[in-house]
């Protein structure tokens, strides 16, 4: 990229140039310049902090053009010039029909994409009047029992039209085949379906902790999934590989980097040793990162992560289809940044966080709304985050032109150095028999919780400022915002919907299902077909759930991952 | 030997957002408590049993998924039937304000809300601890 | 009603509170042991011991059930370390036991090593005659578990398991004499994954090259898979076979003599130099006596010599 020559008489110059600065230097404005994920950062970068820039090749395998291996620069070659990224924000609370009434607005005021926030006893499996649901139905999102819950959130939207994603992991084979059972319902053909799964389970183990079995039959129900969405549901992205919550949990850049990719690529190996053919599933698989606080550092995050899974996926894993090097990613602001104090400082960090999503690349994004270190998002707050969104894409310019901070040798320089730090982990997780011995062991959780206690030290001690929680704090802070409340009455609703439902029902062919899921998860077989034929029956998701509990156990995490070192 | 203070943390409910959970029990330890992290989904009963037998000073919950005003109330009540009211009871979360006011009413001795400093939760810990006193006789 | 009769009529926090008693040291802690000790001597204690990450948490919960299910009273003593710096520990091994019955019959406590080196806390021994002493059959005791030879367990345990996993490889190179040593049952856990066959095959080939003794027990290598609770009976096995051949040949008689023999010293030792300790505080003017030593005006050999005959005398 730069000649031998012109490098030596840089660094020539730049010996002068040090000197020369060395008068500034006894005076700081910060007391330490490090990330946020606590990588020290240079005073200047130059070509000469670009390793390997005296060489052609460097460019083309570091940098190259947009919509080309190894995709540095974006998976389009004409980026938001052509179509601008997908704003897409997560809603979802109370009962069915709440949900039904919010997306028919959505699709009223001309949305096309609905996304689908489960709460918690639906996301670990339990049915509404579970012991353990008590007083979390409706929560977080929809509580969804039985098909008749699909039935009524998609009651009256033609699921032809509308691409859905859907925010669940452990027990995503049974939403996903009550998806399935509610088109049946309304005679759309599966390979008409479009939308997204999250689906992704080995996350969950390691940050967000929503699992129900171990590991590994829980990464089985995936492939199963993916197996029979290749052939069946053709549109559908059946995973959506998350480093969005790895980050939450505590992660750093380069861990929600790593360990973001590792997973991906313990479930590519899964899907190939189960007979599938990479070319057939790679181009539906689909990433999910987070976007923080520390702008520079996530752009060259994303950028790397394009960079090392082209390499891997072409190199170590064959895929020869060009779409199977394509690192398509999705992102959410970070609420972990959020504070609780000041909320309204929290519309400018999304911002920031926001443009550094659409700097790196994004393919769509969610932007996270002020209030929600408080309680579930309010209208107005919603709207704001999606108007951020607006804002960036049609006043501040950032689209005109693809990658725009391509070449500047700071983020060249800390791309490249994430590419290096994220293959360190690669070579450790291996060395520890791969992701899911890491995971039983705990070495992801300690590592995060690790990250977690360093950083919160760091805002203890006052190294690291933190806007309105250990700087500029307003003594005596009203609170002026409206939080939104959900009402309890939801519960009962739900406890009561459910219990008809498995009156009304056939129950020998429920319980005549049910045992055959028996058998198959105790095979070798595929289990998503014998999941469907229990939904279509209205078996309940906790009834589907404790049968694979009973023959596979439930996952408890081991005592190693307790530590914080 | 000087006496430690011992202290059981747990998450209760479903909610498995673990941080900052994890980040108190480091930060209690490095200030040389005594620290039982028994994890996710815990029931009001398998806490309290914890508690009793760990014998510990203080329980300490966080949940972040809104069903504080149920559990919170299932732990108190839990410990009364016990007898293990003694022990005291704090928690962290996201918990607006009208809910903590409610809660401390109810006993809970003191909620913590996000960006409080692990310090001011060591030092209230510290205090409360020192203000328990027994008149339990040994034999 | 005191603690103690309490503790008699099997209360739960009772037992918690006579534990911490014991554990703080607190004022008549050695009186209080003295009566519980006479009504012991029933419980079994079977150690578990091995590198970090070998399952030792989750073996402690598949033994704990596989007793219950003899219905076995059983209490477990899982001991982490204290940070040498601040004091303070994370006690984590509670984390699997849930769904456990609360009617007495299963009782878990953690303890932090406050200082001791030897996989134990000083302590731990004198809470296994708590234990004891309130009834539990069995008590399980996990070491700390930092990849070193934990040689306490020797001195508290009737029975030590070994537990290893393939990963632990290297580990075992290094600690082999000592593990050796330690060692009544070796069992490899997570023996579904890659490597374990030839870590059994290891062990048993050094434990075949050791110097046979006529009737001494013949160690035995499992395998388990704690996580799905698969060959914990062949485990429960082979604890109850050596405790039979132990009693058989003696042997179990000998080492708990051994045992109290060392426990006796231990007091002894804690006692004199506790008292020497106190009355060197009285009569000395100790910041003098280092910074003497420290100018090699005397030496440490001589003043401990003459220390103890002054408060001897």
């Amino acid at each position: 990229m730069f000649e031998k020559s012109f490098l030596e008489k840089l660094r020539n110059k730049l010996s002068e140039w040090n000197k020369a600065a060395e008068q500034f230097r006894s005076q700081k404005s910060l007391p330490r310049f490090f990330t946020i994920s606590g990588e020290e950062i240079d005073e200047l970068y130059t070509p000469d902090k670009v390793k390997d820039a005296d060489r052609e090749e460097y460019y083309w395998d570091h940098i190259g053009l947009p919509g080309e291996y190894p995709y540095t620069r974006g998976v389009h070659h004409t980026m938001y010039r052509t179509r601008l990224w997908t704003m897409r924000q997560f809603a979802g609370m109370g009962t069915p029909r709440q949900t039904n009434e919010r997306f028919k607005y959505i699709i009223k005021e001309g949305g096309t994409g609905l996304s689908t926030a489960f709460d918690l006893p639906t996301l670990m499996g339990y049915d509404s009047d579970h012991p353990r649901s008590l007083g979390e139905v409706g929560k977080c999102g929809v509580a969804v029992d039985t098909l008749a819950d699909m039935e009524i959130i998609f009651d009256g939207i033609d699921l032809a039209k509308v691409s859905t994603s859907m925010t669940i992991n452990s027990p995503a084979s049974v939403l996903m085949a009550m998806y399935l059972g509610v088109a049946e319902k309304q005679g759309v053909p599966f390979d008409k379906l479009r939308g997204t799964l999250q689906n992704d389970i080995l996350k969950e183990y390691i940050a967000q902790k929503e699992f129900i079995y171990p590991p590994r039959p829980s990464v089985r129900l995936i492939t199963d999934m993916m197996a029979y969405c290749t052939k069946h549901v053709p549109q559908w992205n059946t995973i959506s590989i998350s480093g969005y919550h790895i980050r939450e949990a505590g992660a750093t850049a380069v861990q929600e980097l790593a360990f973001t990719l590792a997973d991906g690529f313990e479930y590519i190996e899964a899907a190939i040793a189960g007979g599938q053919d990479v070319d057939e599933f790679a181009p539906r698989l689909s990433f999910f990162f987070n976007a923080h606080s520390d702008f520079f550092e996530e752009i060259a995050k994303y950028r790397a992560a394009r960079r090392i899974y082209a390499k891997r996926m072409k190199n170590k894993y064959k895929a020869k289809d060009p779409r199977s090097w394509m690192l398509r990613f999705h992102t959410q602001t970070a609420g972990c940044s959020l504070t609780a104090q000041q909320p309204e400082n929290n519309i400018v960090r999304v911002t920031s966080q926001a443009l550094a999503a659409v700097l790196g690349g994004t393919q769509s994004l969610h932007t996270n709304s002020m209030d929600e270190t408080l309680a579930l998002p309010s209208e107005k707050a919603v709207r704001i985050a999606l108007r951020t969104q607006q804002i960036i894409a049609y006043e501040t310019g950032v689209a005109n032109t693809v990658d725009p901070l391509a070449g500047s040798y700071f983020i060249e320089a800390m791309t490249d150095k994430m590419e290096v730090e994220a293959e360190k982990y690669f070579t450790e997780i291996e060395r520890r028999g791969g992701v899911i011995n890491c995971i039983e062991e705990g070495f992801f959780q300690r590592e995060l919780a690790k990250s977690a206690y360093r950083f919160q030290q760091e805002i203890e001690k006052e190294e690291r400022v933190i806007v309105g929680v250990n700087k500029y704090v307003m003594e005596d802070e009203k609170l002026e915002i409206p939080v939104l409340k959900i009402d309890q009455r939801v519960e009962k609703e739900q406890y009561a919907f459910v219990k008809k439902i498995r009156q009304e029902r056939d129950n020998k062919a429920v319980h005549e299902n049910l045992e055959k899921l028996r058998a198959v998860a105790r095979s070798k077989e595929n289990t998503f077909e014998v999941i469907l034929d229990c939904v279509r029956v209205y078996a309940t998701l906790g009834e589907i759930c404790d049968v694979l509990r009973e023959e596979w156990g439930e996952h408890v995490e081991s005592a190693s991952a307790m530590q914080v070192s | 030997m000087a006496k430690k203070i011992r202290v059981l943390l747990a998450k209760p409910g479903l909610d498995g957002h673990d941080r900052g959970i994890k980040v108190v029990a480091a930060a209690f330890r490095d200030a040389g408590m005594e620290v039982i992290y028994t994890g996710l989904r815990q029931t009001p009963p398998m806490i309290v049993e914890a508690a009793i037998q760990e014998d510990v000073d203080a329980i300490g919950i966080s949940i972040l998924s809104g069903a504080h005003m149920t559990l919170f109330p299932a732990i108190l009540e839990e410990m009364k039937k016990r007898g293990a009211g003694d022990i005291l009871l704090f928690g962290g979360g996201i918990i607006p304000e009208d809910d903590k006011i409610a809660l401390e009413k109810m006993g809970v001795a003191r909620i913590f809300t996000p960006g409080a400093p692990t310090e001011e939760a060591i030092d209230f810990l510290q205090k409360a601890v020192a203000r328990k006193s027994s008149d339990e006789k040994i034999m | 009603m005191t603690v103690l009769d309490r503790f008699y009529e099997g209360d739960i926090r009772a037992l918690s509170k006579v534990i911490s008693y014991v554990e703080n040291q607190q004022d008549r802690y050695r009186e209080l042991l003295g009566r519980l000790f006479r009504q012991g001597g029933h419980s079994l204690r079977v150690g578990l011991t091995g590198p970090p990450g070998a399952g030792k948490s989750t073996l402690v919960n598949c033994l704990a059930r596989a007793f219950l299910k003899q219905n076995k009273k059983v209490g477990v003593i899982a001991v982490d370390p204290t940070s040498p710096f601040t004091g303070g520990a994370l006690l984590g091994d509670r984390v699997r036991m849930n769904d456990f019955p609360s009617d007495g019959r299963f009782y878990f406590r953690s303890m932090a090593t406050r200082g001791a080196l030897g996989g134990l806390a000083a302590t731990t021994d004198n809470i296994t005659v708590v234990y004891d002493s309130f009834g539990f059959d069995v008590t399980l005791i996990e070491t700390v578990g930092v990849g070193q030879i934990e040689l306490d367990i020797i001195n508290t345990c009737d029975v030590v398991v070994v537990i290893l996993v393939p990963e632990s490889g290297d580990s075992v190179q290094t600690m082999k004499a000592g593990l050796m040593e330690i060692a009544d049952i070796f069992c490899v856990n997570k023996a579904d994954r890659e490597g374990s066959d030839r870590l059994i095959m290891e062990l048993r080939q050094t434990l075949d090259t050791r110097k046979k003794i006529e009737n001494a027990w013949r160690v035995p290598v499992i395998s388990t898979v704690g996580i799905q609770n698969k060959n914990i009976d062949r485990l429960i096995m082979k604890l109850e076979e050596f405790v039979a051949f132990q009693k058989e040949s003696g042997k179990f008689e000998k080492h708990r003599k051994t045992q109290l023999k060392k426990k006796i010293e231990n007091i002894l030792q804690e006692k004199i130099s506790g008292i020497i300790l106190d009355k060197m505080k009285e009569f000395a003017d100790f910041d003098k006596i280092i910074t003497d030593m420290y100018e090699g005006k005397t030496d440490p050999y001589t003043l401990a010599g003459e220390l103890f005959d002054r408060v001897s005398r």
